[in-house]
């Protein structure tokens, strides 16, 4: 008896494992009936979940995007919060089907991991924010300063990588989870807090006091951040990576959450190949025609997008700046969808 | 009867019997349990060489790169290694499992004691500590030690100034240091081997031959003076090493931090509650007839308790203790919630989320554990057996 028990145990983990590693995620997804998105969960601007439940953000709008292109439903998602620490192995365990966590893309991230990062869809950098009434100016004075920063990320190596290259001595403190972080920073356990610049905008304003910090100059880092897919499923890979490029094109050509009815009956050649009006591009990844009318329909454009949630449009108000269209100065190019 | 029993035992049918049953049924549940560890270790490597992900001790040597904020043994972000955050993590483990095994043992007895007082005020109080703690999770425990930590010290600007040149404020406990001229690690390890000469001089079969004053007094000599004389030896001369104030910091001197406050605090705090109790039910394990009796020979109250009820105690409180060291020990690595970096928050934190190689740095860190545990374990049954019953 008792060795049937684990015979049995033993055939039933094996078995799990092998449909946990079942290759084509888009027909999981659509049997599933819901995207399984791997969100940041403590990060107002990118994800977030409010009161009720009801996630919001950056990274948030772009998960509801893809599942809006596969299910022609924004909602059809469900979110997992994950810590910086975490969130690969959720990932490379298909505990989520994407993972869009203000996650920097690194060569390492990008090989090594399994994984393969889709396109940059915030182009960031890593800075300090600290109190104001330390009177300091850069963050080049932090010589011997105490520093609080979030486990499992870029930035804890960036931290180590500037100070040591500036010969400066750092003292830091690491935790798991950016509120236990944040707080211990607030309460005076460390004089600067680290993480990537837009990050900063969005804790600095969950603070009790956002007006006696302040952020420094200094971006010491290139952060590119990125929604991740597992390596080995090109069409799963091709759909989020199109999925951004169409917001991104879409706000190149103009095309709105509110005009978009009307672009259908555009006559630039453009526009009648992202909605689907002329050729069939949709239906090569997996998708339909229509595919990214439904996203910027149900969701909007890039630049709808990240006004609403990070721009001027919300709390944060953070300028576009690196992620300016390049027709604006800035490094969002989408390739052409033909 | 035997010679009858043994000549009857080849008609049995090998099937029937017992001793034979008992061969197969054992011998292929080990296979049974061999094969699924196969199984899964297989499954495991075919995933992760299908997923193209590293395996492998590879990364061991490879630098770390990131910083640690409290470490024992020399560590530098830009050439120590992964396999020395390892170390770190498992020396700042160590520290924190030693410190509190022996605090939270001394409060534990402490207020287990006081519970069984006849002064009605002080058995309440040990009683509401108990009630209290026990019945609030660790986790929160901790976060309240360390914020309460946190908000009750001054701010770097206002340093409490310690006589004798320490500083108290939000970034820790700074005392001056005493530096031994580089003949630190020589008069460490002196240091070791008296403790060692010391414990030999405790084991009951020395000590009864030279008597337990003398085998004390021995031992303390040994464990001040074999340090002492290694370091005239070496002929390195003492110095004090003052902290010193710096735009946002202090440097030099010994730093004690508040991570490492408020987590020896919670587990202390949280474990002594359950010894104290295991001591309460250890105490009153001995019969009542006991004290009376060694009251009536006109023994102190101390005595009675030093001399007849806590020996006697002791074998009923071993026991559980060894749970409370185990569970001490491994709460420790709830250290990763108030950012002191113990072996959890170094190795399976940063290292596993920067190499990537889950299967590997999990595997070890619970070898890690096991082997803490089967240590401490070991020493408790040790000292188990010495105190049980010696029947005669």
């Amino acid at each position: 008896m008792k060795r049937l028990v684990t015979v049995v145990a033993c055939a039933s983990i094996v078995m799990t494992l092998a449909t946990a590693a079942s290759a084509a995620t888009l027909d999981d997804v659509k049997k599933r009936g819901a995207l399984n998105c791997g969100a940041n969960g403590q990060l107002p601007g990118f994800g977030l979940p409010d009161a009720q439940g009801n996630w919001a953000g950056f990274d948030v709008d772009f998960c509801r995007a893809i599942a809006a292109a596969i299910f022609n439903d924004a909602s059809k998602v469900k979110f997992t919060a994950l810590t910086a620490k975490d969130r690969f192995v959720a990932l490379q365990s298909s505990d989520v089907d994407v993972l869009v966590r203000n996650t920097t893309w690194t060569m390492q991230r990008d090989t090594q991991f399994a994984l393969k990062a889709t396109a940059t869809n915030y182009y960031d950098g890593q800075g300090f924010m600290v109190r104001k009434d330390l009177k300091v100016n850069s963050a080049l004075e932090l010589n011997d300063a105490t520093v609080c920063v979030q486990q499992g990320t870029t930035t804890e190596l960036n931290l180590a990588d500037y100070f040591r290259a500036n010969k400066m001595r750092l003292k830091s403190v690491t935790f798991l989870q950016l509120d236990e972080a944040v707080s211990a920073y607030e309460s005076g356990r460390c004089n600067a807090y680290t993480t990537d610049a837009s990050q900063l905008y969005s804790v600095r304003l969950k603070l009790s006091k956002p007006e006696d910090h302040v952020v420094l100059p200094e971006i010491i880092s290139k952060e590119p951040l990125a929604p991740f897919v597992r390596q080995g499923d090109d069409q799963w890979f091709g759909i989020v990576k199109w999925v951004f490029y169409a917001m991104v094109n879409a706000e190149e050509l103009n095309v709105t959450k509110a005009n978009v009815d009307d672009q259908l009956k555009s006559d630039n050649p453009e526009i009648k190949r992202l909605l689907g009006v002329q050729d069939n591009f949709g239906e090569h990844i997996g998708l339909t025609k229509d595919w990214a009318y439904r996203v910027v329909k149900l969701v909007g454009n890039y630049g709808e997008v990240f006004d609403r949630n990070v721009g001027q449009g919300s709390v944060l108000k953070i300028t576009r700046g690196l992620n300016a269209l390049w027709t604006k100065g800035g490094l969002q190019y989408a390739p052409p969808i033909r | 009867m035997s010679v009858g029993a043994a000549s009857g035992a080849p008609k049995v049918p090998l099937l029937r019997n017992p001793r034979f049953r008992a061969l197969i049924i054992q011998g292929g549940l080990c296979v049974a349990l061999a094969a699924v560890a196969w199984l899964l270790a297989r499954e495991v490597g075919a995933n992760l060489q299908r997923n193209h992900m590293a395996s492998g001790f590879g990364f061991w040597n490879q630098p770390a790169g990131f910083d640690i904020s409290q470490t024992l043994i020399e560590y530098n972000s830009s050439t120590s290694t992964y396999g020395r955050a390892f170390w770190v993590g498992l020396t700042n483990t160590l520290l924190v499992a030693v410190l509190g095994i022996v605090l939270a043992t001394v409060v534990g007895f402490v207020v287990g004691i006081a519970r069984l007082s006849s002064n009605w005020l002080v058995a309440r109080l040990a009683a509401g500590y108990v009630q209290l703690i026990r019945n609030v999770p660790l986790l929160l425990q901790l976060l309240f030690w360390y914020n309460a930590v946190l908000k009750a010290l001054p701010d770097f600007r206002d340093s409490i100034r310690l006589p004798g040149g320490g500083y108290l404020n939000k970034l820790g406990l700074f005392l001056p240091g005493l530096e031994l001229g580089g003949a630190g690690p020589t008069v460490f390890a002196a240091f070791l081997i008296a403790i060692a000469g010391a414990v030999v001089l405790a084991l009951p079969a020395v000590r009864r031959r030279i008597g337990a004053p003398v085998a004390a007094a021995i031992g303390l000599a040994l464990v001040i003076g074999l340090p002492s004389a290694v370091f005239v030896a070496s002929g390195a001369s003492p110095s004090l090493d003052y902290p010193q104030m710096s735009r946002f910091s202090l440097n030099g001197g010994l730093e004690i931090q508040p991570e490492l406050v408020a987590l020896l605090a919670g587990l202390v705090i949280y474990t002594a509650a359950f010894i104290a109790e295991t001591v309460r039910a250890g105490i009153m394990a001995v019969p009542h007839g006991q004290s009376e009796a060694a009251l009536a020979l006109g023994l102190s109250r101390l005595t009675t308790l030093r001399r007849v009820i806590v020996p006697q105690a002791m074998r009923v409180i071993i026991p559980p203790l060894t749970n409370q060291y185990l569970n001490l020990t491994k709460n420790s690595s709830l250290a990763v919630a108030i950012g002191y970096p113990d072996l959890v928050q170094i190795f399976t934190g940063t290292v596993l989320n920067q190499t990537n190689q889950a299967v590997e740095i999990v595997a070890l860190t619970m070898a890690v554990y096991l082997a803490f545990s089967l240590i401490t374990a070991l020493a408790m049954n040790l000292y188990n057996a010495r105190m049980a019953l010696a029947e005669r």
